[in-house]
């Protein structure tokens, strides 16, 4: 197959750019995460990793997938499958083929990850290109390269249980309308972005960051648990995907690429505010890391403080950008 | 951030990978461009895995002095908890934590050993013993 891998920040986005591309759809990853709608914060206490809560950055696996196909005009086929042998031997049929297929894999299982990246979390994303003897052709959007994986631990990675447990699931476009993309679905979802951040739900948005910052102010300095919470804020921030910071850059990217499309010149302004929104929230996890490694003392209470900060930023950010795409 | 405010740190933990970033040119455009990775994240990771290793070194010596089976010790070593070990052998979390302590485990059937081992991604003689 003539694939071109093109590296990413994101998985998810980084897949369906690089998917579409292959498609013949001009689309890179910004464009893909802002037209999805995916910036977002959410805090979920009643989901656990490792006995920590999930906070997440951006919407929930998939809604970048399926937040595209409206404005695409597409449709892609989702599959999952009930054993690992049921799975592999229809994406070899896939594969023959000649389909370009992503895949939800957990990172644990995948050998090529760096060894301290290798954490239980099952809501990464992949491309198939190809077979080659018993190994898979990956292009895994988060590294330069593409990579091959032996089937065995693929098929581990694809049935890995837990928590968002990917079940095999694999998806590929069916229909891929190519007509240009229009002004109206570029503004529209930047509307469907500012009303998550702006949700009247206490644990989405700017509110699920004023949530946030309540549970830290509480917590007890001298804590190891509160170590490992900060520690956790900070990689939910920074690792997993690409970051509470990351996803706010590839957002201000996006709304240059709206500036351009749509002819709003002021959305370019909105990139340079969100960016150093970004910034801010690079601050607030040096700071976190800073009190981990024990070079400052642990104190919950300031950076609850700077949590606040952020969603007064964002609150006020999105209002009024919101009176720029009405 | 700036281009040239990428963090080109050398984070171990990416184990020389390089990550994408987005930040601004000169131009004040948003582009793209590859991280050796920012001493912030190093930290973070580097604490959780520590967090692990410290886990699996506590189980091996409890192991050792006969108060655990090995099954803590590689549940540990693979990064799982018991919330996690039950979800992916399809054992209760009350078995789980039985078959932790060495008497159980040491009565578990060749069956049950193997969707321990299937689980943990071993095989099952590695999992009766130590490394």
């Amino acid at each position: 197959m003539n694939f071109e891998h093109q590296h990413a920040a994101h998985c998810e986005s980084g897949v369906i750019s690089n998917l579409l591309r292959h498609h013949g759809v001009p689309m890179t990853e910004s464009l893909a995460f802002g037209l999805a709608s995916a910036l977002s914060f959410a805090y979920l206490p009643f989901i656990k990793l490792s006995g920590l809560p999930l906070i997440s950055y951006r919407m929930p696996p998939r809604a970048i997938i399926k937040g595209l196909l409206a404005p695409l005009g597409a449709r892609f086929k989702f599959e999952t499958f009930g054993s690992p042998e049921a799975g592999q031997k229809r994406l070899d049929e896939l594969l023959g083929q000649g389909q370009l297929v992503g895949l939800q894999t957990s990172v644990y299982w995948l050998p090529y990850f760096p060894p301290d990246m290798r954490f239980h979390f099952n809501a990464h994303n992949l491309l198939v290109y190809g077979k080659d003897g018993d190994d898979y052709l990956v292009s895994d959007p988060v590294f330069e390269q593409p990579m091959r994986c032996a089937s065995a631990d693929l098929a581990k990675a694809r049935f890995a249980k837990g928590v968002l447990a990917p079940k095999g699931l694999m998806y590929y476009p069916q229909v891929i309308d190519k007509a240009p993309l229009a002004a109206d679905a570029v503004l529209k979802a930047i509307r469907k972005n500012i009303r998550t951040m702006l949700a009247p739900v206490p644990i989405v948005g700017v509110r699920g960051m004023r949530m946030l910052a309540n549970k830290m102010q509480g917590l007890p300095a001298g804590d190891a648990h509160t170590v490992a919470y900060i520690g956790h804020l900070v990689r939910m921030q920074e690792e997993i995907g690409t970051g509470g910071a990351g996803f706010r850059f590839i957002y201000a990217a996006f709304l240059q690429e709206a500036a351009q499309i749509t002819g709003r010149a002021a959305l370019g302004g909105f990139a340079d505010r969100l960016t150093a929104i970004g910034d801010d929230w690079r601050v607030f996890a040096l700071k976190a890391a800073r009190m981990v490694k024990g070079r400052d003392s642990v104190d919950p209470p300031a950076l609850a403080r700077l949590v606040r900060k952020q969603a007064d930023q964002e609150e006020s950010f999105f209002r009024d950008l919101k009176r720029v795409v009405a | 951030m700036d281009l040239e405010q990428v963090p080109q740190e050398g984070n171990a933990t990416l184990d020389g990978q390089r990550k994408l970033m987005y930040a601004r040119d000169a131009q004040g455009r948003v582009v793209t461009t590859p991280s050796r990775g920012w001493e912030a994240e190093e930290i973070c990771t580097t604490h959780a895995v520590d967090a692990l290793v410290e886990q699996a070194a506590a189980a091996k010596a409890r192991v050792l002095a006969g108060s655990a089976s090995p099954l803590e010790y590689w549940m540990y070593t693979r990064r799982m908890d018991v919330a996690l070990l039950s979800q992916t052998s399809g054992f209760w979390q009350w078995r789980v934590r039985r078959h932790l302590q060495p008497q159980h485990f040491a009565r578990l059937s060749d069956a049950d050993l193997a969707r321990y081992a299937e689980a943990l991604g071993l095989s099952v003689d590695t999992l009766r013993k130590l490394p």
